[in-house]
């Protein structure tokens, strides 16, 4: 078998080929896409907590030296 | 019986559900590739030309096994949703939301693929059939339940709303399964799910069978990492998450 042939899939490429890169692609982004969002949450929890510690330690160095 | 109580119990806690799912990932993202690519090159090169329908048939292997987890996720997020709603665990909800995307998704690969393969096969993309309509209905449940969960501010009413929806809809799952036998339909009977064992020749069963339990390790992946997402939302104030994130940066 040669890759013409199996590239034309018995003249049923036009259907063929669609749906597995169709599905191919969904099935990629559906593992990238959550991926990126847990590097972003990470990140935006990591610069949250940094605030409130800063936050937390201004307040009380306010209460020690009235 | 006590290991199995106390992993239960682990996997109740937040806590311990982010440290087994972030461990999980890589093997189910690794396993399901293999499996995938194995039943890909299995079902697009090793396996034989159908005697009706030629090369067309090889859309199969990517149909089947979406439209089969279609139903299978919508079963989990029942469950989950029933487990939720009477044993009031925390993760029980966090499966039910985190399925809800996953699942629209192969009920779209499977709607697609099936209409690609109509059109050759049948002369039509799209027909007013019992599967097929059983089928999309199946994708406005998923949609029903995303968009009712987002329309609650507070977390707890939306969670018990959408179970509610949930349970009610799996009444749907028995109808797409038996739709080609109750009904006359354009779609086809069951090839591998028969009383009589499938009716299919090896070759192009096993890339097919392969293929679903691959996809099926791909839901795992994907669940797994839609969940912990959640997990951290859910828990940004606790301090387990606090120093989770500071921890990091000192690495």
């Amino acid at each position: 078998m040669n890759f013409a042939d199996f590239f034309a899939m018995g003249g049923y490429a036009w259907y063929v080929w669609p749906s597995w890169l169709l599905t191919a692609f969904i099935l990629l982004w559906n593992v990238i896409a959550p991926q990126r969002k847990h590097r972003q949450l990470l990140q935006q929890l990591r610069t949250q907590t940094k605030r409130e510690h800063l936050k937390r330690a201004r307040q009380s160095n306010r209460s020690q030296s009235p | 019986m006590n290991v199995l109580l106390k992993f239960y119990h682990r996997l109740g806690s937040p806590r311990e559900f982010y440290k087994i799912s972030s461990a999980l990932i890589p093997w189910l993202g690794w396993t399901s590739l293999i499996l995938i690519l194995l039943a890909s090159y299995l079902g697009l090169v090793v396996a034989p030309s159908d005697y009706q329908q030629g090369d067309s048939y090889r859309i199969i292997y990517v149909h089947v096994p979406s439209a089969w987890l279609s139903m299978f996720i919508y079963v989990v997020l029942a469950v989950s949703a029933a487990i939720g709603l009477i044993w009031r665990m925390k993760m029980a909800y966090v499966i039910m939301i985190c399925s809800a995307a996953p699942g629209a998704w192969f009920t779209m690969v499977a709607l697609i693929t099936g209409s690609l393969w109509g059109k050759p096969m049948w002369g039509t993309w799209w027909e007013w059939d019992a599967r097929l309509t059983s089928e999309l209905l199946l994708m406005f449940l998923y949609i029903g339940i995303i968009a009712l969960y987002n329309s609650f501010d507070e977390r707890r009413v939306a969670e018990k709303s959408t179970a509610i929806l949930a349970i009610v809809g799996v009444i749907n799952v028995p109808i797409i399964h038996y739709s080609v036998e109750w009904w006359n339909t354009l779609h086809q009977g069951s090839t591998v799910m028969r009383a009589d064992g499938p009716a299919m020749d090896v070759r192009m069963l096993w890339p097919l069978l392969i293929m679903a339990f691959g996809f099926n390790l791909y839901y795992g992946l994907t669940l797994m990492q839609r969940a912990r997402n959640q997990v951290l939302v859910q828990e940004a104030r606790s301090s387990w998450v606090q120093s989770l994130v500071t921890e990091r940066e000192q690495q």
